[in-house]
């Protein structure tokens, strides 16, 4: 399955019910405000960093360039994609499950 | 002549997810034809609004960061920053673009515009206000 999260973490509770509901194997890709959760030190940066053992995730690199968010201040282990890598990401994945 | 009111803007919100944001300085553009006292309140998500180095090349749309730097032309040079949301959010001040506006009472002295302050100064200027409006 492939997650797609579009809002910020500290504006809804999205992330935090995508995670929950995310099995190992699963991918999610951060796209939009969504990739505010990639940036290191923040207060979901534990959710995510825990996270990590069970599913990949991937972060919009044009949506994280758009807010001025440096490629040094990502969460290690949050891999950068272009909407080609988008595209593959969704192809490679039996379904995908946007959290709107 | 009529009172000179105290506008407060209020942004909570990221920019280019949707579409507050913009809309927001838009307003205050607008309204500052109008000669009140205004400032602006960035505090929750609003805060990624001032971040510096947005490029917006690759979503195809308009980047508008500039627009803060030209609000000190506007006569609006009161930019309250919640530095409580900054944390949260995994940001400093050096995270957020260098704003400032010349000081007509000071020699046009450039000075700095962003005036960080905590949950309880940002309370007391919301509560100073004469109008707020909400983004």
């Amino acid at each position: 399955m492939l997650h797609i999260v579009n809002k910020s973490p500290f504006q809804t509770s999205t992330l935090q019910s995508c995670l929950d509901h995310a099995l190992a194997g699963d991918a999610i890709v951060l796209i939009e405000d969504g990739v505010y959760a990639a940036i290191r030190g923040s207060a979901v940066s534990a959710a995510i960093t825990e996270a990590k053992g069970r599913v990949t995730f991937h972060a919009l690199g044009p949506d994280i360039a758009a807010r001025g968010i440096a490629p040094e201040k990502l969460i290690d282990g949050v891999a950068s994609t272009s909407y080609g890598g988008f595209v593959d990401l969704v192809a490679e994945h039996q379904t995908n499950q946007a959290w709107l | 002549m009529a009172d000179v009111r105290r506008f407060l803007y209020i942004n909570r919100k990221a920019p280019y997810g949707t579409i507050y944001a913009l809309e927001s300085l838009e307003v205050v553009l607008i309204g500052a034809a109008f000669e009140q006292d205004v400032s602006l309140a960035f505090l929750d998500d609003g805060v990624f609004q001032l971040a510096k180095g947005q490029d917006t090349t690759g979503i195809g749309m308009k980047g508008f960061s500039a627009i803060y730097r030209a609000l000190g032309d506007y006569g609006v040079t009161k930019l309250y920053v919640e530095t409580d949301s900054l944390v949260t959010r995994g940001l400093t001040l050096d995270d957020l673009q260098t704003i400032t506006f010349e000081d007509e009472n000071d020699g046009y002295a450039e000075k700095p515009s962003i005036i960080p302050v905590n949950k309880a100064e940002m309370a007391k200027v919301m509560a100073e206000q004469d109008v707020v409006l909400s983004f």
